[in-house]
């Protein structure tokens, strides 16, 4: 961690003017392909470092991080609202592939965005700034920014298909709706960049200014706007709020500042048909969790248990196909 | 059967035990998984309780859909091979109010707290 400290010190002035280096260096979290540390220049000024670690061998999906403040500081000049990317660290530095950026104030934790009596106030403009956001992401120029996987609604359906036919579970609530989800796909006609992750938990949310950045940017990719409508749309993520949008606003709110904000016209029939897919998707990534536990990748009871919140997303699933017979 | 204990009555003991003796000495993580294992023993009490008449209700309805007999594997295996083929669409209402009704009882057994069972079930 010294050496770590060390390395960015000489980027010190670079992140706040007359800062000559960097202090109080802890780490938050990490995962095997993922570091986020916390710290401050000499100035105060707050800060994030998302770094790959050295021994990291890269995760499946997962965007390089220099794509991923290449995007965020893309969003920015659309005026999106994001996280102020300030440095980039190349792959061979001492400090390795990594970026920095101005730590914000805040709240992701999605149960207490969406119940929390601090929240209230703020609450109910929450999802018109998120469709203003997402317009924002949405009108990034496509030309010029890093090399990105495009995927159509019937691209992400066959892969999380393919997750569920693997696991080898029979489930008559996934087989109805991929057979729905296949013969309703929506073509692809102007890919955008779309966040890929956008939801509640994935947004840092101040109690008097609502929306202040969007965050993990790693799943981004160029697709279909309504695919970030409907994940942030998807039961799983309302944190037991009774709005669609995050549990804590309506798709009018979304729908209405998204184009507001210049958004093209998407239907709310497009955004309910993401929302299904999303409900599979997350359905399909409990199984492939329990399958950790299953080959003894992963022994914890966690990995055991989420196994049974396949069963959450059946519930959203039959009330969405119910909803559309 | 063995009933002294029964076992939802070993299965408490053990929820009882992790809540009031185990997860108090707990932090982060292990805290975390002791919630998640309390979690779990009260889903299995709910199976025992009530996943015998469950699967029972799911053979005799997909019974009713096929057209004949069978045990609960081997129907719905051939029911998730005709949603698959298109021989039953996956909008028929004969269809959903089979999986509606399983759906609700698989997960009155496995998180009855969750939002989406009072958005389905009333």
């Amino acid at each position: 961690m010294d050496d770590l400290q060390q390395a960015l010190t000489p980027l010190a002035p670079q992140l706040d003017a007359g800062a000559t280096t960097v202090v109080n260096l802890r780490r938050l979290s990490g995962g095997a392909s993922q570091e986020t540390w916390a710290f401050e220049t000499d100035t105060g000024a707050p800060m994030i470092l998302r770094r790959k670690p050295p021994s990291a061998t890269g995760s499946g999906n997962a965007v390089p991080l220099a794509t991923e403040a290449a995007l965020i500081r893309a969003a920015a000049a659309k005026g999106a609202i994001v996280p102020r990317v300030l440095a980039e660290s190349a792959p061979d530095s001492e400090i390795g592939e990594a970026y920095v950026m101005a730590r914000l104030e805040g709240e992701t934790l999605g149960k207490r965005i969406t119940r929390d009596p601090p929240f209230e106030t703020i609450r109910p403009g929450l999802a018109a700034q998120c469709g203003k956001a997402l317009a924002a992401i949405h009108a990034v120029p496509t030309e010029g920014l890093p090399p990105l996987v495009t995927s159509s609604a019937l691209t992400e359906l066959e892969k999380y298909e393919a997750v569920y036919r693997g696991s080898g579970a029979e489930r008559p609530i996934f087989e109805a709706a991929i057979r729905f989800l296949r013969d309703r796909a929506p073509s692809l006609e102007t890919p955008v960049l779309v966040h890929g992750d956008f939801r509640n938990g994935n947004i840092m949310v101040h109690p008097e200014q609502g929306l202040v950045g969007v965050l993990d940017w790693e799943l981004a990719h160029l697709g279909d706007p309504a695919e970030d409508m409907g994940w942030i749309c998807t039961r799983s993520w309302r944190f037991g709020g009774t709005k669609p949008v995050g549990g804590f606003g309506d798709y009018a709110d979304l729908l209405d500042a998204y184009h507001a904000a210049g958004g093209r016209e998407i239907s709310l029939e497009r955004v309910l048909y993401w929302e299904m897919l999303g409900s599979l998707k997350w359905g399909c990534m409990c199984l492939t969790m329990y399958m950790a536990y299953a080959s003894g990748a992963d022994a914890s009871v966690e990995r055991a248990m989420i196994g049974r919140r396949a069963s959450e997303t059946e519930i959203d699933l039959v009330a969405l196909l119910e909803q559309a017979a | 059967m063995i009933t002294q204990p029964t076992s939802i009555e070993l299965i408490e003991s053990v929820i009882k035990f992790i809540e009031e003796r185990a997860a108090p000495q707990l932090k982060d993580r292990d805290a975390f998984h002791a919630r998640v294992a309390v979690n779990a023993l009260a889903a299995i009490k709910r199976e025992i309780a009530g996943g015998q008449a469950a699967e029972d209700a799911q053979t005799a309805r997909m019974v009713a859909l096929l057209g004949h007999d069978g045990d609960w594997a081997t129907l719905n295996t051939e029911l998730c091979g005709k949603i698959r083929d298109g021989e039953i669409s996956p909008t028929d209402p004969a269809l959903l109010a089979h999986l509606k009704a399983s759906t609700i009882d698989q997960v009155r057994i496995d998180q009855p707290q969750y939002a989406g069972l009072k958005t389905l079930a009333g």
